[in-house]
């Protein structure tokens, strides 16, 4: 039994594993959440683009001569800043892709069966994963610089890590999130993107090509899943196939939490259940934690289906 | 050459046939009504004209140009816009972003702010209230909005799907009033209303429509004279 500086410790420890991998699911969640807003759609193959997007940059490093971080003296920020870029190009024209093929078709259709067409996707994209590195889980190199700001700046004894690898996804991860915030808010097309979500009808009546503006949502959502690929990738040095079905649930839970369709609600949602998760992980042992996501999303569509911020506010 | 024909138009909501055959022209320059009751099918016929419903058969033109099927993100850059039944204004955006979604597809920068400048000198309210979110305006304003929204495409032809639906007396004066005013400034005009009285005396010509079909077409001074219109629509005995 640890003593309580021991626990104070541990839930700091928790909280900062909780912020960083928070960020991550923010990145999803928003994936989710964009394309919910403007065409009520759960892009159930949204965590798959995820894991995809960890294995292009993976193929991308291992092309660029950086398989393994064996040998290599620093950290090689343009092939990072490659595998980040091809990623967020790769994801988002797979997503535009998949919202051509399998979704605008039944655009008119009953509201299930675009669903199950994101589940037919879904199932495509984890066999698409297994074929290109197989059923293992796969080492992703450790090229971050290795450095501890609490003990080694600081000089503190604790648990409390906050490491370069934490900077690096908060310092990727926030900028990323404000930009997409001011696109929607500042640009043409982010206009476009709001009245389409709030009338599409309307939106078209005013000269918006609705058809241009949901492709535009897919992109985004896409680039984001792209940029959250090489975090994880960095920041857990490994990834597997099956990676997008944790990922994927737990940042739907993520966008539910926030309110489903609205953009800062999956920010939110995703920091705060990555805290979650973490407390978790932390007190009760890894077996709790889909167990616990799991059941914060039955109690939210319970009890507050409209999550904190409010649903489809698209602003 | 009329502005816009509309010629033996019929359009469906799935198996229903909401328009059995509907023509109707504008010429330049004018205020058309378009007066009928409920479920008569005057908000389909401006639907059909912008392009968000389709006609199954007939056809739609403008200045000569069929736009029977023209998608209506584009019949908005032919110059046709609408100002729809309930009004649909973008509750979750500001007084200034709705002005902005409709002048769209413009891109001639400084005619787009005169055209400000013409929106808030007709609705000075809208003015007062520019960075609002617009879904926290009254009634009134929100219908304000809607035209304004309209007029920023800079229209040949604004189609009007009754501006004077809930409004309380005064504001129903104000907007007919404006109305004249967007007419007289070189907008010409086609207007849908329950409200027939005021709208035929605003408007040069009128169309009675009932279950899908015209019934009636005239100036608005006969119309108004009428003994059917002033019976089934102006509410005398
Ligand atoms: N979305 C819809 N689906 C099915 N029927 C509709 C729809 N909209 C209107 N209708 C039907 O079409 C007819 C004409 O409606 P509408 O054009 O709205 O009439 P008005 O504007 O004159 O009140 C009505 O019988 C109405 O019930
Ligand atoms: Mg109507």
């Amino acid at each position: 039994m640890p003593c309580g500086g021991a626990r104070i410790d541990l839930f700091l420890a928790a909280i900062v594993i909780g912020i960083t991998n928070g960020a991550f699911i923010a990145l999803i969640a928003l994936g989710y959440t964009l394309v919910y807003g403007i065409i009520e759609l759960i892009n159930f193959s949204h965590g798959d683009l995820f894991m995809l997007g960890t294995f292009a940059c993976l193929t991308t490093l291992t092309l660029l001569g950086f398989a393994t971080e064996v040998g290599i003296g620093g950290t090689p920020w343009w092939a990072l800043l490659a595998a980040m870029l091809l990623a967020m190009a790769f994801c988002g024209t797979l997503n535009v892709l998949a919202e051509r093929i399998a979704y605008r078709p039944l655009r008119k259709a009953p509201r299930l069966a675009p669903l199950i067409s994101a589940i037919g996707v879904s199932f495509i994209y984890v066999n698409l994963g297994l074929l290109w590195q197989g059923p293992t889980p796969r080492r992703f190199p450790d090229l971050l610089p290795q450095y501890d700001f609490v003990s080694q700046m600081f000089g503190l004894e604790t648990l409390v890590r906050f490491t370069f690898k934490d900077l690096f996804v908060l310092g990727l991860a926030i900028p990323l999130m404000l930009a997409l915030a001011w696109v929607i808010r500042n640009t043409r097309m982010g206009k476009a993107m709001r009245a389409v979500a709030q009338d599409s009808e309307m939106a078209s009546q005013m000269g918006i090509d609705v058809n241009r503006v949901i492709s535009f949502t897919f992109l985004l959502g896409g680039i984001l899943a792209g940029a959250a690929g090489l975090m994880y990738g960095l920041y857990n040095n490994n990834t597997v196939f099956t990676l997008g079905f944790d990922a994927g649930l737990k940042a739907f839970t993520a966008a539910v939490l926030g309110g489903i369709g609205n953009v800062s609600g999956a920010a939110l949602g995703g920091f705060v259940l990555g805290l979650l998760s973490a407390i978790v992980i932390t007190f009760l042992g890894g077996q709790w934690d889909s167990v616990g996501v799991f059941s914060l999303l039955v109690i939210i569509l319970v009890f507050k289906p409209t999550g904190l911020l409010g649903q489809g506010a698209s602003d | 050459m009329a502005m816009l024909q509309v010629e033996n138009v019929h359009t469906f909501y799935g198996t229903i046939e909401a328009l059995k055959g509907v023509s109707l022209t504008v010429e330049e320059g004018e205020i058309v009504t378009l007066i009928g009751s409920n479920g008569a099918g005057k908000t389909t016929t401006l639907r059909t004209i912008a392009g968000v419903s389709h006609a199954r058969a007939g056809s739609v033109a403008l200045d000569g140009e069929d736009i029977t099927n023209t998608p209506a993100n584009d019949i908005v850059r032919l110059g046709i816009a609408h100002s729809p039944e309930g009004r649909r204004i973008f509750a979750g955006m500001t007084v200034r972003e709705n002005l902005e979604m409709g002048a769209f597809t413009r891109t001639d920068r400084t005619e787009v702010d005169s055209d400000y400048q013409r929106v808030f000198d007709l609705f000075p309210r809208l003015k007062e209230r520019i960075l609002q979110r617009a879904g926290t305006l009254s009634g009134g304003e929100q219908q304000m909005l809607a035209i304004g929204r309209a007029l920023m495409a800079r229209p040949k032809i604004l189609l009007l799907d009754e501006p004077s639906m809930g409004l309380a007396p005064v504001l129903v004066e104000l907007v007919f009033k404006i109305i004249q005013d967007i007419n007289a400034q070189g907008t010409t005009v086609l207007l849908v209303e329950q409200n027939a009285h005021m709208a035929l005396s605003i408007a040069r010509r009128g169309y009675v429509i009932q279950t899908g079909r015209i019934v009636l077409s005239d100036s608005a001074q006969a119309l108004a004279k009428n003994e059917m219109v002033r019976k089934a629509y102006l509410g005398e005995a």
